[in-house]
């Protein structure tokens, strides 16, 4: 604050104003084709500035310093990219690894961690200058890794099911097995209180939640009977769960192979109610503030945007914004919600409570979105 | 494997049974779906790299059928819902860097 104060009294008339920016309504969008990102201004409903030069980013995902000054940009590559967001430029970048996934920051904001594929295991790293802290090799590729108090991050590994928490908050990291989720897990959350870490499993049916609160909890498997009936579909897309919903109570959660979302009562782990939906859903996100989430689909039938109210498990209003919906973000209370068509190379923005379109914004072959509130959001 | 006959009957010159449009359809849908889990540059993810180098000793058979059937137990789905046999071979061909 001392530097603002000096700043704003120092200022000229000829560059006060245009030159202080708030970052917190900005985000960014990820465009997957071209490996840049566009600079987004939530209030202004505009794009404001593009930043280029970071590589395959056809599968992509940002997170963010507490100060929502820069953005650590996790690409397909394995490349690891420092973004300020200030002066729309890369001021660090590193390919640590031959293929990545994903990755996270401490809740300190001080180590960044990479999950990647090739090869597989996690990478942590300085926030500030990259340099690597710490390298935790796995047995196979790594997914669903998330941030989780004090300066710990959890992970689970596709090929073996293994799920470890690791403590990097002494010199040296410890790492614990916290035991076996199941075959092939294709992704992880965990809930807004960082009490359940859950695993979704692609090789059988059901999802695994560990307990992290307690440190002699036992794994748990939930939803294992979901769709004995009939043959699964393909899944032409890996369902997401970052955006996992916990609405009313419950789970939200994707049927692998099955156009449904299973509803699961987040203390018996029981299932609830069965919603049939539009199609293999990808993610499902809870509307802020509200009972309602919504949802996209896998490919063929990604044109298509659902609501569905968590009280009744029913659809209650079905869009189609465009072609090749990827993802959808919430302004953090609610009120918009920005959809990327990757088709039609835009993001457009929705009122939530008409559930009418306010804004389009062109972007190139736009996946994800990322608003700086993400900065203060455990888990993400 | 019971397309298999059907598939080396077909085995002719791939390209010209698509029609541009098609092609470019086929294409987009390689750089995009496919590249969600092969990567945009191929170069793999959660499914294997599919470059012209990984490539080089599959036949366009045995990569159409991948394509059309899948492969039990991985993540790798069935397209033949949405492919036909001859389009299959068309993305075999394009993969292995032999479509005009």
């Amino acid at each position: 604050m001392k530097r603002l104060c000096l700043l704003a009294f120092l200022a000229t008339p000829l560059w006060a104003g245009d030159e202080l920016t708030a970052t917190g309504d900005l985000g960014l969008v990820i465009e997957r084709a071209t490996g840049s990102l566009v600079l987004v201004d939530r209030s202004d409903r505009a794009a404001v500035g593009r930043i280029e030069g970071l590589g395959d980013l056809s599968h992509a995902s940002l997170t963010y310093s507490p100060d929502e000054h820069f953005a650590y940009v996790f690409g397909r590559d394995g490349g690891l990219t420092k973004v300020d967001i200030l002066t729309r430029a890369v001021v660090a970048r590193t390919v640590q690894a031959g293929n990545s996934i994903g990755g996270a920051i401490s809740d300190d904001g001080r180590l960044v961690a990479v999950s990647n594929y090739e090869p597989g295991g996690v990478k942590v790293f300085d926030a500030d200058t990259l340099e690597l802290v710490a390298d935790i090799p796995a047995a196979g590729k790594t997914i669903g890794l998330v941030d989780v108090p004090g300066r710990r991050f959890a992970w689970a590994v596709w090929d073996t099911g293994e799920v470890f928490l690791g403590d990097f908050s002494g010199k040296a990291p410890v790492i614990t097995s916290l035991g076996n989720a199941g075959k092939n897990p294709f992704d992880a959350v965990l809930t807004d209180d960082a009490h359940t870490y859950l695993v979704g499993l692609f090789g059988e049916k059901g999802v695994t939640a560990f307990d992290l609160w307690d440190d002699a909890a036992q794994p748990v498997k939930f939803l294992t009977d979901y769709g004995k009936e009939g043959e699964d579909m393909p899944v032409y897309k890996m369902p997401h769960l970052q955006g996992w919903a916990f609405t009313e109570g419950q789970y939200a959660l994707p049927a692998v192979g099955r156009h449904k979302i299973l509803w699961v009562d987040r203390d018996s782990q029981e299932t609830t109610a069965t919603t049939p939906v539009h199609g293999q859903p990808v993610f499902i996100i809870a509307q802020p503030a509200s009972p309602f989430v919504w949802v996209n689909f896998a490919t063929p039938l990604n044109d298509t945007v659902q609501v569905v109210d968590s009280r009744s498990h029913e659809v209650v209003a079905t869009l189609t914004p465009g072609k090749a919906v990827l993802h959808m973000e919430f302004a953090p209370r609610g009120a918009e919600v920005w959809i990327s068509s990757r088709d039609d190379n835009k993001v457009l923005v929705y009122d939530t409570k008409t559930r009418e379109k306010v804004a389009e914004i062109p972007a190139e072959a736009p996946s994800g979105i990322f608003f700086t509130a993400r900065a203060h959001q455990t888990g993400l | 494997m019971r397309s298999l006959a059907a598939l080396l009957l077909l085995a002719l010159p791939a390209a010209a049974d698509i029609a541009p449009g098609r092609a470019t359809e086929l294409e987009h849908m390689v750089l995009q779906d496919c590249g969600s889990c092969h990567g945009l540059t191929r170069k793999g993810g959660l499914g294997r790299p599919l470059t012209e180098e990984a490539l080089a000793h599959a036949d366009r058979e045995g990569l159409a059928l991948i394509i059309l059937d899948g492969v039990q137990g991985t993540a790798m789905p069935p397209w033949r819902p949405l492919l036909t046999e001859a389009e299959a071979l068309w993305i075999a061909d394009y993969l292995k860097g032999e479509t005009p």
